[in-house]
C-alpha cells in the first residue's frame, strides 16, 4: 500500500495528522486558560467559594489538556524541518522569525507561569497565583496571534521579496509581512472558535451533572456560565466567519467557489448547493440540491450579483473541492446549532427553568464535542483550501518537501499514528474519566486553593497509592 | 550596529538556547533514565516532584533551538533536520510520551507502573536520540545544491552511537545530582549512589569522543593540536580535569549542591569543545553560519525581541525555580 503513495502525499498525511491531533489541544486550553481566569478572579473578588471549586475543578483538566499540548506542539516545530525542508529553506526568513517570536513571547511565558498555577498557590499567595493563571491565559493567547500571523502570511502572503537563493525575505518593513490581508479575520475566527469549544465541552460537563443531580451548585454555575458564551458568542462567531468568507473571496476566489461547489461561472447570482458531490474530475457537482441566488446573498450580500466559477481559474489551481465541500458545511452547521443551543437556553433562562429542561441538558451534552469537530472541519477547509499551495499562489506544495523516500515518511507516519493513539488516547480517556466526577457540593471555601497536594491530586488518592503499589 | 556580525550574534544566541536546552532538559531526562533504579513510591514521587513544576518550560529551550535555527539558519535547519530523519522522529515520539507521563502516572495509580516505564523509556530514547544527533553532525552531512543530499541512515556510525551513549550517561549524571540536591532521605542516598558510577561513565564517554573527534575526517586535528591554537585549546581538558576532581571530591564530602554544579560545569566545557571543533561552520565543512544565515533584515527583527525578551524570561524562569527551591515533598504532587 505505501508503494501507492508519493512522498508528498505521505508527508502531507503526517502533517495534517500531528496538526489535526495538536489542534485539539490548544483550541481547549486557549478557551480553559481564559475560563480558569475568569473563575479565579470572581472568586477572588466575590470569595464566593464556588467559583474557587470550579477553578480547581477545571485546572485538573486544564493539566491534563495542556501537557498533551505542548508535547504535540514540539513535534509541530520539527515537522517543518524534517518533511518540509525546501519550504523551510526559502520561507524560513519570513516565517522563522514570526514562530520565533511566539516562543519567546508566548511558550516561555505559558511554561514559566504554569508551574506556579498548577502547584504553587501554597507559595505565593492568592494574588500572585492570579497573576500567574492570567499570565499563562494571556501566552495561550499571544501564541494563537503569532502562529495565526505564520498562516495568514501562508495564505495572503504580502510584504515579501525573492532573492538570488530563491528565498522569500523582508521586502522591508516586518508590518505588511505580520498583519497580512486575511490575519485579523482568520485571528478573530480562531479564538472565538477556541471560547465556543471550550464553552461547549464545559456546558456539556455541568448539564451532564445536573442531569443526575440538578442541585450541584458547581454544576449550576459552570452550565449557566457556558450557556452564556453560547448565546453570546455563538451570533458573533457567525458573523465574524461570514466576514473571513468575505475575506477569502477576495483574496482567495477559487477557495471560496471550490467550498461552495460553484464550477461554473454565475452571471446572475450563485445558487446556494445544499447537498452534493463535487467532482473536480467532471467539472460539476453530482446530485446537486441548491436553492438559486442564495450563495450570491452569503458571499456578495446581494442576491444578484455574479461571482465566478471554478472554471474561470487554471485547473492546476483547484484545490481539492469534494473535501473543503464538505468539511465547510460540517463546521456551518455545528455553528448554527450552537447558536440554537445558545437561543434555547435563553429562552429557559427566560422562564426561569435553565437548570430543569432536561432536552436542553441533553442537547447541551450532545454538543459538547461539537467545537472540537467544527475547528479541524474549520481548519481542513482553509489549509485544504490553500492546495496546491503552501505558499498561496506562490510556493507549490509539491515543491516543498524534504528529500526524504516514501518508506521513510510512511514509517514515520505508523509511529506517529500508533503513539498517537496511545499517548493522547489515554489522556482523553483520562479528561473524560475527570468530567465524569461532580464538582464537589458545598465544600468549605479552601484556604487558600489549590491545596498544595489536594490541587491536582488528592492526597488521599495519592497516598493510597505510595508503597505496596507495585 | 553596523559593525556588528548579527550572524555571529545569532551563533551565539542559538548555542545558548542550545545549551540552557541541554542542562535544563538533561537533568528533567537524567531522572527519567535513572527512573528503573528508583523504588516505586516515595523515592519516584519525591523524582517526580522535583522535576514537575518545571519541566514544561525546561523543554522550551528546545522549541527555541530548534524554531530559532529556522529562523536564523534556515538552511541548517532544513538540512540537519532530513539528514537526522529517523533520529528527530525518535526523540520527538520519546518527549511524547516522557511528556504525558507526568500527568497521567498521577491520574491512573493502577497504570502507574506503565506510564513509569513510557515516562523512563521516552527519556533514553531522546536522550540518545539526541546524542546521535550531535554525532552524525560532527562526522559530517553530505549536502549537494544547499539540500540534504545523503540516504536516511548516513547518521549511523560506531562514533555517533559512541556520542549517543555519552549524552544518556551524560544526562543521567545531571538528573542523579539534581536530585542529590533537590531531594531528601531514601531518594537522596540512591542518587548518591548512582552519581559515582554515571558520572564515572560520563568522563570515559566524554574522553572517548573527545579522543575520536580529531579522528574524524576533517580537520578538528588542527583545530586543536596546532600551535599557537594549541595554548588556548588545551585549557579545555585542564578545566575537564579540575572539573571532574571537585565533583568526586563533592561527593565523597556528601556535598548537596555542589555535585550539580560540576556537572553543569563539565556540560559547558564540553559544549565549548564543540563549539572549537565547529565553528564557524554549522554542517561540519559543508555550510558555514554564513551560508546559512537567514537575510540581515530576519536576524535583526528577530534580535530586537531576543534582546528585550530573553533576560524577561530568565528572570521569571529564575523565579519560578525560585518559588520551588527546597527540597521536593514526599506527598504526592506538589
Amino acid at each position: 500500500m505505501i508503494a501507492n503513495f508519493d512522498p508528498v502525499t505521505l508527508a502531507r498525511a503526517q502533517f495534517a495528522f500531528t496538526i489535526s491531533y495538536h489542534f485539539i489541544f490548544p483550541s481547549f486550553s486557549i478557551g480553559l486558560a481564559s475560563y480558569l481566569m475568569v473563575l479565579e478572579g470572581l472568586w477572588l473578588k466575590t470569595g464566593n467559594g464556588v467559583y474557587a471549586n470550579l477553578y480547581r475543578y477545571w485546572l485538573k483538566i486544564f493539566a491534563v489538556v495542556f501537557g498533551m499540548g505542548v508535547v504535540s506542539g514540539v513535534v509541530m516545530s520539527y515537522q517543518f524541518g524534517t518533511n518540509w525542508s525546501a519550504f523551510s529553506t526559502k520561507a524560513g526568513p519570513i516565517v522563522g522569525p514570526l514562530m520565533a517570536y511566539e516562543v519567546l513571547t508566548a511558550f516561555f511565558l505559558e511554561a514559566g507561569f504554569l508551574g506556579v498555577m498548577l502547584f504553587g498557590i501554597s507559595r505565593v499567595g492568592k494574588g500572585l497565583h492570579f497573576f500567574a493563571t492570567c499570565m499563562v491565559a494571556l501566552g495561550t493567547l499571544i501564541s494563537a496571534t503569532w502562529i495565526i500571523s505564520v498562516n495568514s502570511w501562508m495564505q495572503t502572503p504580502a510584504g515579501y521579496a525573492i532573492n538570488v537563493k530563491g528565498q522569500f525575505v523582508p521586502a522591508g518593513s516586518w508590518l505588511p509581512i505580520i498583519f497580512t490581508a486575511s490575519f485579523p479575520y482568520r485571528l478573530v475566527h480562531t479564538v472565538i472558535a477556541s471560547y465556543l469549544t471550550t464553552a461547549m465541552a464545559v456546558g456539556a460537563v455541568g448539564a451532564w451533572h445536573l442531569l443526575k443531580d440538578p442541585a450541584n451548585r458547581g454544576a449550576r454555575k459552570m452550565f449557566s456560565m457556558a450557556m452564556w458564551m453560547a448565546a453570546i458568542v455563538a451570533p458573533i462567531q457567525i458573523l465574524a466567519g461570514d466576514q473571513h468568507g468575505l475575506n477569502t473571496l477576495e483574496h482567495q476566489p477559487a477557495k471560496v467557489l471550490a467550498m461552495e461547489g460553484d464550477y461554473e461561472p454565475s452571471p446572475d447570482g450563485a445558487p446556494l448547493i445544499l447537498f452534493g458531490l463535487p467532482s473536480n474530475d467532471e467539472g460539476r457537482v453530482r446530485y446537486e440540491v441548491a436553492v438559486p441566488h442564495i450563495g450570491s446573498l452569503i458571499l456578495k450580500h446581494d442576491p444578484h450579483a455574479p461571482l465566478p466559477g471554478l472554471k474561470d481559474y487554471p485547473r492546476d489551481i483547484w484545490p481539492p473541492a469534494p473535501i473543503i465541500f464538505w468539511s465547510f458545511r460540517i463546521m456551518v452547521a455545528l455553528g448554527f446549532a450552537m447558536l440554537g443551543l445558545g437561543l434555547w437556553s435563553l429562552l429557559a433562562r427566560a422562564r426561569g427553568k435553565l437548570y430543569d429542561w432536561r432536552w436542553l441538558k441533553r442537547a447541551a451534552i450532545l454538543m459538547g464535542p461539537s467545537g472540537f469537530v467544527a475547528v479541524i472541519a474549520g481548519w481542513v477547509t482553509t489549509e485544504v483550501g490553500r492546495q496546491p499551495f503552501t505558499i498561496y499562489g506562490l510556493l507549490r506544495t509539491a515543491q516543498s518537501h524534504s528529500p526524504i523516500g516514501a518508506p521513510a515518511v510512511a514509517v514515520s507516519l505508523l509511529a506517529f499514528v500508533i503513539v498517537y493513539f496511545t499517548a493522547f488516547g489515554a489522556g482523553i480517556f483520562y479528561l473524560l474519566r475527570l468530567m465524569s466526577k461532580p464538582p464537589l457540593a458545598g465544600e468549605p471555601e479552601p484556604q487558600p486553593i489549590p491545596q498544595r497536594a489536594a490541587g491536582i491530586t488528592p492526597a488521599a488518592s495519592v497516598a493510597a497509592h505510595l508503597p505496596g503499589e507495585a | 550596529m553596523a559593525h556588528v556580525d548579527l550572524t555571529i550574534v545569532w551563533a551565539g544566541i542559538i548555542g545558548f538556547a542550545v545549551f540552557a536546552y541541554v542542562v535544563m532538559d538533561g537533568f528533567d531526562l537524567g531522572i527519567g533514565i535513572l527512573f528503573p533504579i528508583f523504588s516505586v513510591g516515595e523515592e519516584r514521587d519525591q523524582a517526580m516532584n522535583s522535576i514537575a513544576p518545571v519541566w514544561d518550560g525546561n523543554e522550551t529551550w528546545l522549541v527555541l533551538g530548534g524554531g530559532g535555527l529556522f529562523a536564523a539558519f534556515p538552511l541548517a535547519y532544513a538540512i540537519i533536520l532530513p539528514a537526522t530523519y529517523p533520529l528527530m522522529i525518535a526523540m520527538l515520539l520519546g518527549l511524547v510520551f516522557r511528556g504525558v507521563a507526568f500527568e497521567f502516572r498521577w491520574r491512573d495509580p493502577r497504570h502507574r507502573p506503565f506510564w513509569d516505564i513510557a515516562f523512563s523509556l521516552g527519556s533514553v530514547t531522546a536522550a540518545f536520540a539526541q546524542g546521535v544527533t550531535l554525532g552524525a553532525i560532527l562526522q559530517g552531512i553530505e549536502v549537494r545544491g544547499d539540500a540534504y543530499a545523503g540516504g536516511w541512515l548516513d547518521w549511523l556510525s560506531p562514533f555517533s552511537l559512541l556520542t549517543g551513549v555519552a549524552v544518556v550517561f551524560g544526562y543521567a549524571l545531571l538528573g542523579a545530582t539534581w536530585l542529590i540536591w533537590k531531594t531528601e532521605l531514601r531518594c537522596q542516598q540512591r542518587a548518591r549512589h548512582l552519581a559515582l558510577p554515571v558520572g564515572v561513565a560520563t568522563l570515559i564517554a566524554l574522553a572517548a569522543v573527545s579522543a575520536a573527534t580529531p579522528f574524524l575526517q576533517y580537520d578538528y586535528w588542527h583545530r586543536w593540536f596546532a600551535l599557537p591554537g594549541v595554548l588556548l585549546t588545551a585549557q579545555v581538558p585542564l578545566l575537564v580535569v579540575i572539573c571532574a576532581g571537585t565533583f568526586l571530591w563533592s561527593l565523597r564530602r556528601d556535598a548537596e549542591r555542589l555535585p550539580f554544579f560540576m556537572a553543569l560545569a563539565l556540560f559547558l566545557l564540553g559544549f565549548v569543545g564543540l563549539g572549537i571543533s565547529m565553528f564557524p561552520y554549522v554542517v561540519p565543512r559543508a555550510v558555514t553560519i554564513w551560508d546559512a544565515a537567514a537575510p540581515a533584515q530576519s536576524q535583526s527583527f528577530m534580535l530586537i525581541g531576543s534582546v528585550i525578551i530573553i533576560p524577561i524570561i530568565l528572570a521569571y524562569t529564575g523565579w519560578a525555580y525560585w518559588v520551588f527551591r527546597g527540597k521536593a515533598g514526599t506527598e504526592g504532587y506538589h
